[in-house]
């Protein structure tokens, strides 16, 4: 099917390969964030578990390891900010920009001589005789199985927090936790907890841009989608499918933005690859204006600190 | 078993002893950074802090201290006047593209013409392009309550853009031979961020820098407007009683502070890096989020700042060129700077006590 000189197929695939990155780091954040912690380092674990993930997946040649890594240097560093908020009571606005910061410079450091190399490739998973289905087989059975993972982490988080004791702990502690604190809850450890799955999520979606998306090491790879994850949960008024929704949103215009690119469009290239930037904030405005005002549903102890003084 | 219990009032002391201690943390943390990639700590460290000022190059390098330290004072002073309100403009690397990009336009516009009133005009261009920079995210703010810091971060993305177009579009230089990049404002005298005392490398910027930091102290400790800034951040409901409008202070301090960045990218762009050109930005917009910090979010603490974080620049450059340090071990070790000081920070708010029952029997929350 081709509109406008673009395959809506081939579109359709790609903008799922595209928004994993941020789908990963995305829905970490949400968890985050609905434990009361607002985590604004997120671009600095996104890029940490980028280089991490790259340099292990080329070390053994082995791209899952190369996950696994990612996600794991992705929370060693969101263990800095978990440290310093959880224990040491810093702001976490002050500590989220000292974590990019951080990150982007770690990342840099670590993967000098890493340049030009290319990561063993992440092959997508047999379906047989499925991927042949016509339009659909493209769609649905042609990926890696790291987006068939991030959907059901999607599936998984919402259920988690709908529907299980940890998930009620968890947002009892985002929305109050004072009282979260009088029922006996250790709300530090809670948050420190979820704030290094966040970090192994964002390490996670790092990684996927330097094994996959890319698929190589440069810096500053990540170029800002730790930053739009970070709005997608505002966009998603902090609800997990609507976090997959955003994600697939900014995945199909950053691939369409590409393809208009490629296709010659008439607009000059310089405005289409500003286009994701200007469109999370023109987003972002509509959403937080209105009646379905966005931080209505902020958790209400989102970004203070707690100390037990009792 | 060791506990925190909370200070009554801050602690002087640790308000002032903080940065030391933190810069003494990094030193000896980065130290350990550098051994480990198989440099004599000791070297680097002297390299970083001490030949800049004092060592064999310093007549030079002492002046390069200056040409860095002052956008980094200017941004940061105006960054720390919303911090402090509690208004998060983390984009001013946007509005500093910005600032150059007008500043600089405006100098083009009428090249070769002489005439003193062009830099004057320019100086005033450069603001207002950071100015109108940072004022979409505190319109969207005002206006419809949108974060501010996603969009002022946002807008970064986008100023780097529209600085590629200038670069190799619309400010490019004609007799370029097809290279991107503007004209070269050294050739162009009226336009000309000239020096003012060449061996301090003192040139306009640092000038602005030295007394937009007097000027901040002064509408911090002795203004209205400062103290509803202070008001603000501090107690945000007692601000509002006393007729404190948050629209009103988010514009002040997202203006101030993008008119600021706008400036330093002015004054950069007129002098040290002398073009516009793809890779003008170098991350001074957000470096001087650490220097603000460091300064304590003080006029007169940012100016030492932000001469320190110039002299991990400069030192950087030297420790880069003579023992082959990654210019990205300079980036962490700035952004460890940051980390040890909100963590040593705790000290200020709170003391660490012995056993369990001393904060009951103290009795705060």
């Amino acid at each position: 099917m081709l509109i406008g000189g673009i395959n809506v197929e081939i579109l359709i695939a790609s903008l799922m390969v595209a928004s994993v990155p941020i789908l990963l780091a995305a829905l970490g954040e949400l968890v985050v964030e609905r434990s009361g912690v607002l985590n604004l380092g997120v671009e600095g674990m996104m890029i940490t578990g980028a280089i991490g993930g790259f340099i292990i997946a080329v070390q053994t040649q082995s791209p899952v390891l190369g996950f696994v890594g990612g996600a794991v240097s992705g929370a060693a560093i969101s263990a800095v900010f978990a440290l310093l908020t959880q224990v040491f009571l810093a702001n976490q606005v002050a500590t989220g920009l000292a974590l990019t910061m951080f990150g982007l410079g770690v990342s840099s450091l670590a993967g000098q001589g890493y340049n030009g190399i290319k990561p063993p490739a992440t092959g997508s998973v047999p379906f047989g005789p499925l991927a042949d289905i016509p339009f659909l087989g493209r769609i649905l059975f042609s990926h890696d199985w790291i987006v068939y993972a991030s959907i059901a982490l999607t599936a998984a988080i919402w259920w988690v927090l709908k529907y299980t004791r940890t998930g009620l702990i968890i947002r009892a502690v985002g929305e109050s936790h004072e009282a979260a604190h009088a029922l006996g809850y250790k709300v530090n450890r809670i948050r420190l907890l979820c704030i290094l799955f966040g970090g192994a999520t964002a390490g996670m979606g790092g990684a996927y841009v330097s094994l996959v998306r890319v698929p190589q090491w440069v810096d500053g790879i990540t170029s800002g989608a730790g930053w739009i994850a970070l709005a997608i949960v505002v966009f998603a008024s902090w609800r997990p499918w609507r976090v997959l929704i955003g994600a697939y949103l900014f995945g199909g215009i950053s691939v369409l933005q590409l393809n208009l690119q490629a296709a010659g469009s008439g607009i000059p290239v310089e405005y289409l690859s500003m286009a994701p930037y200007l469109i999370t904030i023109i987003v972002l405005v509509i959403l937080s204006s209105g009646r379905g005002k966005a931080s209505m549903s902020a958790p209400a102890a989102l970004g203070q600190n707690f100390h037990a003084s009792r | 078993m060791l506990r925190l219990e909370k200070r009554p009032n801050p602690s002087r002391f640790w308000l002032y002893a903080t940065p030391a201690v933190a810069v003494a943390l990094t030193m000896f943390v980065g130290g350990l950074l550098f051994a480990l990639m198989g440099k004599n700590p000791f070297e680097v460290i002297r390299t970083i802090f001490w030949d800049p000022v004092f060592g064999e190059f310093a007549f030079y390098l002492r002046g390069q201290l200056l040409v860095k330290a002052g956008p980094l004072i200017l941004i940061a002073i105006g960054l720390a006047l919303g911090f402090r309100a509690g208004i998060w403009n983390i984009g001013a690397e946007g509005q500093y593209i910005m600032g150059a990009i007008c500043g600089a336009a405006v100098g083009l516009a009428v090249f070769p013409t002489e005439n003193r009133l062009i830099f004057p005009v320019m100086i005033v261009a450069g603001a207002f392009g950071g100015w109108a920079w940072a004022m979409i995210p505190a319109i969207l703010k005002t206006r419809f309550n949108t974060n501010e810091i996603l969009v002022s971060l946002m807008l970064v993305y986008v100023a780097e853009t529209i600085l590629a177009k200038a670069a190799t579009g619309f400010l490019k230089n004609p007799e370029g031979m097809g290279f991107p990049g503007s004209r070269n404002f050294s050739s162009f005298p009226a336009a000309r961020n000239s020096y003012i005392v060449e061996s301090l490398g003192l040139h306009w910027g640092g000038v602005a820098a030295l007394a937009t930091a007097v000027l901040a102290y002064i509408l911090l400790t002795r203004h209205i407007a400062g103290f509803q800034i202070k008001l603000a951040g501090q107690a945000p409901r007692a601000a509002r009683f006393h007729g404190v409008s948050p629209a009103r202070l988010v514009v002040m301090c997202m203006g101030i502070s993008g008119a600021l960045a706008g400036l330093a990218g002015l004054f950069e762009v007129a002098g040290p890096a002398g073009q516009i050109s793809i890779d003008f930005n170098t991350g001074y917009g957000f470096t001087a989020i650490i220097v603000a910090f460091l300064g304590r979010l003080n006029p007169l603490g940012i100016v030492l700042a932000g001469i320190l974080m110039a002299l991990t620049y400069v030192g950087g450059e030297m420790a880069a060129t003579n023992l082959g340090l990654p210019s990205a071990a300079i980036q962490v070790f700035q952004g460890m700077l940051l980390f040890f000081l909100l963590a040593v920070d705790v000290l200020t708010n709170y003391r660490f006590r012995l056993g369990a029952g001393a904060a009951r029997a103290a009795g705060v929350k």
